[in-house]
């Protein structure tokens, strides 16, 4: 007899051993039913991002030209004919720029916090997380509340009080783009610091205990070794937060948005006029909605070509390093 | 049977080390300055809370007083008065009220006893209509048949009863569930336990795209597209209601509950499943009687974020709600929600008013509403994802 133990043949086994590559034949109907269900479910939302995209690319084309995206609106921002949305792009383009340079730092040196020196166990590393989810989910009408409380009448007002004070007035305390951008930035946090983390991570340990084998200290480490490799992931990061703060209304509706204004914005004190805002003017003040609908779909169009442009870059990046970090590991 | 594998992944040791070979004062202050900063999450979330429910404390408190005006006065028997008694009466606090010129105050003043005289003869002029008792009870209005609750700022009388607004954004937040959990969660279940590994990749980032579509954009689209078709199909009465703008929120909140739902399924240890098939039993039957109950808290968790996320969504229900404030129950009514008339109103008041406070006391309701939901999902889903890496 032989007595040899008899190998058995396992395929490779990945890291993750993958369940869709298991083909297990469904023996009953309801098996096979309740999958086609799922499956109606999953291609049922993708059709209906599917018609909500075509039908604004279909109706908004025809009005898109390059006069529209590069005159602004002096005469009649409801003229078909003239209307134009250069100060729209301008002013959000704008506010979101000025906004990155606020949660940028903060989040990159919060999630360098998180994930190289805290402890996961540690009550206060609970909190500081739990306190990240939950701003995640702060209503954006509440951050607009928070802007006008906090950003104009507190520190607006306050900074008025003490540097201007024989000024009547104000400059500060009232709505511009500032205070926008603050609160935008505020609002965008989580989605800053959870996608930094998330690159830092993926940064295999070797790399750090070499570093410090080496004689490096641990801050420089994550100066020199770290953050270079997560550089795509903070990328990423700014990306996302950008495409999310781009299109959102309701926190700059009270702190820095103008219905009009002529020219643009000039200095961090003055109010901006913004793309999102303006398809909510044009949606709902229009003395002819009929009349206006195409210039409506044209600023639609701008403003989803403006995100999804900026998520899709995100989603590539985060590909390619998810890619790099299963080949690192 | 053995004890789980539970040693550290090599991270752990990296994070216990302090400080590498030396010990720098600058370094030593620049890693202190990284924990301040780290602290920033916590201190906006404190710092949210604090300044707005600020601006409502004067109501919380009974501060505030709406009542139309108790007497008729002069302008100079007003100036008699002491200057805090001068600033309530044209609504303003008493820094700003000491800010502004004498001439400003005595226009405010003059239109204040103009007003005075032009009170009409009703018996619900002396209620301070910002207390308690009128923002959560019917009251019987003068000219109305019955008591009832009612939502009318910007009115003689002005009545701020809080559960109109209320049942709205239950109402359009229902609808929104009803119509985005069974999707989602079909789709989670579909994308993370049955669907091909080339599927799922490219099925999950093309759901995760709706989460790109701002919210105006889709209030936009309820506007203009969904009332029309849905009003032709239906033929129901007035174009925006709660069904519309239910739709248009379930839409928004799809991408977040198949977000957490699919990442909860996918946690599950595979060995679940790999047993599961062992016995005998087909995908299908793995994924729902294995895979979902071992999953359901993050289910659960998924669906109260929908619900945070939904109730305090403003774009879309200011566009397509139709923004009434009708207190029923039927979605086919107009609706009022809260964040809509924070939205709406918010630009018309005077700074520091009682509409103004009022607002805000909305706001610092809509955040309690919204923290404990957050609150009870963060929790439910670090306690599966603990129990589940233990198990694995």
């Amino acid at each position: 007899m032989d007595t040899q133990t008899p190998q058995l043949h396992f395929r490779p086994d990945p890291v993750d051993p993958d369940l869709g590559d298991l083909r297990v034949k469904s023996r009953d109907f309801a098996s096979l039913f309740f999958t086609g269900l799922t499956g109606v479910a999953t291609w049922l939302i993708i059709a209906l991002l599917a018609v909500i995209l075509g039908n604004i690319l279909y109706h908004g084309w025809d009005t898109l030209s390059w006069r529209f995206i590069t005159s602004n609106s002096d005469e009649d921002m409801f003229d078909v004919n003239r209307a134009g949305v250069l100060p729209m792009i301008v002013g959000t383009t704008a506010r979101i720029f000025l906004m990155t340079l606020f949660v940028l730092p903060i989040g990159v040196i919060t999630a360098i916090y998180l994930t190289e020196y805290a402890k996961r166990t540690t009550v206060l590393t609970r909190i500081i997380r739990g306190a990240v989810n939950n701003l995640a989910g702060v209503p954006s009408i509440v951050f607009g509340l928070f802007g006008l409380g906090f950003f104009i009448s507190f520190v607006g007002g306050s900074m008025d009080q003490f540097l201007r004070a024989e000024n009547a007035d104000p400059l500060w305390g009232k709505p511009a783009i500032l205070w926008a951008s603050l609160t935008l930035a505020v609002m965008t946090l989580p989605v800053m610091i959870v996608a930094t983390e998330e690159s830092l991570r993926a940064i295999p340990p070797g790399l750090r205990e070499g570093s410090l084998a080496l004689g490096a200290t641990k801050l420089q480490t994550i100066w020199k070794i770290v953050l270079p490799q997560a550089l795509p992931g903070i990328l990423t990061g700014g990306i996302l937060s950008v495409s999310r703060a781009a299109g959102e209304v309701a926190p700059i509706l009270f702190t820095g948005a103008a219905y009009y204004m002529s020219g643009y914005p000039r200095a961090l004190t003055d109010q901006f006029m913004d793309l999102g805002y303006h398809v909510y003017i044009l949606s709902t003040q229009s003395p002819n909605i009929e009349q206006t609908r195409p210039i409506l779909y044209s600023t639609v169009l701008v403003l989803l070509l403006l995100t999804f442009t900026l998520n899709f870059v995100a989603i590539l990046i985060r590909a390619r390093m998810r890619r790099q970090m299963r080949a690192l590991h | 049977m053995t004890p789980p594998d539970t040693t550290p992944p090599a991270a752990f040791e990296w994070r216990s080390i302090q400080r590498g070979r030396r010990l720098r004062p600058l370094e030593w202050l620049v890693e202190r300055g990284i924990f301040a900063v780290s602290l920033s999450a916590i201190v906006m979330v404190f710092l949210i809370f604090l300044f707005v429910a600020r601006e409502a404390l004067p109501i919380l408190f009974g501060r505030m007083d709406s009542s139309v005006a108790q007497e008729q006065m002069t302008v100079e028997e007003m100036k008699a008065l002491p200057e805090a008694e001068q600033a309530r009466l044209v609504d303003m606090s008493l820094r700003d009220f000491r800010e502004e010129d004498p001439e400003t105050i005595e226009l405010l003043l003059e239109v204040k006893a103009e007003e005075m005289q032009t009170i009409p003869d009703d018996p619900d002029i002396g209620a301070n209509t910002v207390s308690w008792r009128y923002l959560v009870f019917p009251h019987q209005w003068t000219g109305y048949d019955q008591p009832e609750y009612i939502w009318q700022p910007v009115s003689q009388i002005h009545k701020y009863n809080i559960v109109p607004l209320f049942i709205g954004s239950l109402k359009a937040t229902l609808v929104a569930l009803l119509f985005a959990v069974p999707f989602s969660l079909g789709a989670a279940i579909y994308v993370s336990q049955l669907a091909a590994p080339r599927t799922r990749e490219l099925l999950k980032p093309v759901i995760e795209m709706l989460a790109g579509i701002p919210s105006v954009v889709l209030g936009f689209f309820a506007l203009i597209v969904m009332a029309s078709v849905l009003q032709d199909f239906f033929g129901y009465q007035s174009r925006l209601n709660a069904l519309v703008a239910g739709l248009a929120l379930g839409i928004a909140i799809i991408p977040v509950v198949f977000s957490i739902a699919e990442d909860a399924l996918t946690s599950v240890p595979r060995s679940y499943t790999q047993a599961a098939l062992a016995l005998g039993s087909s995908k299908w039957q793995a994924a729902w009687r294995v895979v979902l109950p071992a999953a359901i808290p993050g289910v659960f968790a998924a669906v109260v974020l929908g619900f945070g996320r939904a109730i305090g969504e403003t774009m879309i229900v200011l566009m397509a709600s139709g923004n009434a404030s009708i207190l029923s129950w039927d979605p086919l009514d107009s609706v009022r929600t809260v964040t809509a008339t924070i939205a709406a109103e918010l630009a018309e008041t005077v700074f520091g008013g009682h509409h103004y406070r009022m607002l805000f006391l909305l706001g610092t309701l809509l955040f309690a509403v919204t923290f404990v939901a957050n609150l009870v999902a963060d929790v439910v889903i670090h306690r599966l994802k603990k129990r589940l890496e233990g198990l694995a």
